[in-house]
């Protein structure tokens, strides 16, 4: 069976249909069908997200000086990204081609305070009871509480990492969430001497820490190398944000796009014209978009963002620590781990030791104290602003008129950059782990394994209580239920 | 953290441009124009795993947030440890973030329970329905007494 012939069943009315529906520990409305025959062979295997098209209507008529605090609102889990990046297409639209020092160097220390706390988050509570226990293991066990149990010091420091990450962003945005550090053209605050000194005393701690962190995922690659190296792995096309020497850099950069083979589609492309590089293709069957590069087309020119994408694109990462570790994980099995899905794992934790490291030399900058806040220019009717965001590539666009009003937005987030190449993760464990095999919850694991890996976060800020239970559902081709499990 | 904690944290979830998920940071905003001695509140979209350091040195945590299901117009529910992770997804619920606590601290929580304030629509760019609007006077009531009588 080949992996990309599992889009769309022959004859989807003779199979029954697996619903996991949403899946655990991935944020918002995720849903997964698998479409199975009478001898359990999977037929049809798809990854459907209900993405929020209000996206854009929620930020249309607003003020544009609103919007870097309005769109914080669209994501609970990353809103310093879209603070950012809405402050970025927004710098160019009051005609702030070029932020002050300070304001370039405090936003640079609110990004890596937020790359250090989402990947924090996503490693130690998210996916490290996966890859401890083990992904079949007792799902009573498989979290934050049963790696605490076991493993203390590493549950204690990833709730320390997290904390970390989140002073950074409140000595930075004013405030732990509903920031408005960043404006329109600059910052609105520096860092005073004692806020900089406090995030000092604890950095190199974090360092080491973050360190450990990527040695860890190391020792489990190794323990685990032959699954590993195959879980949910196929070639892929890749994007990113690098520097203009071809550094790693999560905040600014050009546009490089690289073939599954390794030969470049293009380089150093200046995001202000993204579409003219990136398009978007629409399938009957899903609610989101699925992003292409129009060279390729939309068969072939889809592609993946990310850790992953992202440190094994990069030419050098410019933090020593890191970039040793960049190194190692590309030598490691002759080049495999960095081909692997897994391998967003260890890629991710070396992001969370590189933030470290610059939150570390950002912090022994003066120019943090600066006063020097705001820059401006000749007035734009339009601004793009792209960062690399935890998860991956986060664009937002925006036209604004004589009235200062928003008439148009646009954002592509990363979790819709890598809506194909989440479907092919789990076509790829569906092949190599359900087909032919009666279901179970450990087994149904996998499938979120695989999409955890990516991290998607689906924009979905609403958590009341008993609003997200988790429900596997198998029903018959009629639709009428079969079996349910129920978690939680 | 610095200095001595308030002895009653009220922390409050929910994000305010999601219909009646505005309810947690709607009270909170109120209890901080309150100024009530004694309480410190705290605001975020959603429970995690370093809450569980914000409860630390306190005599008395209320969780306060909106409901699915919940009976109207709200509900106080008793908090205890439990590892709960599996019916929400980045989020904890109170009851995780409070086994967390106790993993990492190895001492037992201090007193917690949460005020559940029922919630009818939770959309993108919605306010708050009249129905939460009338529940929300009601459990406003409620915390008030409760953070005064403690």
């Amino acid at each position: 069976m080949n992996t990309h012939t599992l889009e769309t069943a022959a004859h989807p009315e003779r199979l029954r249909r697996v619903v996991i529906e949403p899946l655990s520990r991935v944020e918002g409305h995720g849903k997964v069908t698998l479409l199975m025959d009478e001898d359990d062979h999977v037929q049809q295997a798809r990854l459907h997200i209900v993405e929020f098209r209000a996206f854009e209507k929620f930020i249309q008529g607003r003020p544009y000086w609103e919007v870097p605090v309005m769109v914080q609102r669209l994501c609970g889990i990353c809103p310093v990204s879209h603070h950012l990046a809405a402050c970025k297409a927004l710098d160019q639209v009051v005609g702030a081609t070029e932020l002050t020092p300070t304001a370039e160097k405090i936003r640079r220390l609110m990004h890596y305070g937020q790359i250090l706390q989402s990947h924090a988050l996503h490693f130690f509570h998210l996916s490290s009871p996966d890859l401890l226990f083990g992904f079949d293991s007792d799902v009573a066990r498989r979290n934050i509480v049963g790696v605490a149990a076991e493993y203390p010091d590493i549950a204690m420091q990833g709730v320390l990492l997290r904390k970390y990450g989140q002073e950074v962003i409140r000595h930075t945005a004013g405030k732990r969430i509903h920031g408005t550090g960043s404006v329109p053209g600059g910052v609105n605050k520096s860092l005073t001497a004692e806020e900089r000194a406090a995030l000092l005393t604890e950095i190199y701690q974090i360092i080491a820490w973050s360190r450990d962190a990527v040695r860890m995922v190391k020792r489990l690659f190794e323990q685990s190398l032959e699954s590993y190296r195959s879980f949910a792995t196929f070639p892929a096309h890749t994007l990113s944000l690098v520097r203009a020497d071809g550094a790693l850099d999560l905040y600014h950069g050009g546009l490089r796009a690289r073939a599954a083979d390794g030969r470049t589609i293009f380089d150093h492309v200046d995001y202000d014209r993204y579409w003219e590089q990136i398009s978007e293709d629409v399938k009957a069957w899903s609610y989101m978009k699925f992003p292409f590069f129009r060279a390729l087309g939309p068969d072939d020119g889809w592609y993946r963002v990310g850790p992953l994408t992202r440190v094994t694109c990069c030419d050098f990462i410019p933090t020593p620590l890191a970039d040793r570790e960049r190194r190692e994980f590309l030598a490691f099995d002759a080049g495999r781990a960095a081909l692997a899905t897994l391998g967003f794992h260890w890629a991710r934790m070396i992001e969370m030791l590189h933030a470290a490291e610059a939150i570390k030399d950002l912090l022994h900058d003066d120019d943090l104290l600066g006063s020097d806040l705001m820059a401006g220019g000749k007035r734009e009717a339009r601004g793009v602003g792209v960062i690399e965001a935890p998860r991956g590539t986060l664009i937002h666009h925006y036209r604004v008129d004589e009235n200062d009003q928003v008439v148009r937005a646009n954002l592509i987030v990363s979790t819709t950059h890598n809506n194909q190449a989440m479907n092919l993760a789990i076509r790829e464990v569906a092949r190599q782990y359900l087909d032919g095999r009666k279901l179970t919850e450990g087994l149904l694991n996998h499938i979120e394994v695989a999409v955890r890996a990516f991290d998607p976060c689906l924009s979905c800020a609403t958590h009341a209580m008993g609003k997200m239970p988790l429900s596997v559902q198998l029903l018959d081709a009629e639709g009428a239920q079969v079996d349910q499990l129920v978690r939680g | 953290m610095s200095g001595t904690p308030a002895p009653v944290l009220v922390l409050a979830v929910g994000n305010p441009s999601r219909g009646d998920d505005a309810l947690g940071p709607a009270l909170a905003e109120r209890l901080e124009a309150a100024a009530l001695p004694g309480v410190e509140v705290i605001t975020d979209f959603q429970l995690q795993v370093e809450h569980a350091l914000d409860l630390v040195g306190r005599e008395l945590v209320i969780f306060v947030d909106a409901g699915v299901g919940t009976a109207a117009p709200f509900e106080w529910r008793p908090i205890t440890p439990a590892p709960d992770f599996l019916h929400t997804s980045h989020a904890l619920s109170p009851e995780a973030v409070l086994a967390t606590y106790v993993r990492v601290r190895n001492e037992q929580p201090p007193a917690c329970r949460a005020l559940c304030v029922r919630g009818e629509t939770f959309e993108l760019g919605g306010s708050l329905s009249a129905a939460a609007g009338e529940y929300l006077e009601a459990a406003w009531r409620a915390l008030e007494h409760a953070c005064r009588s403690h």
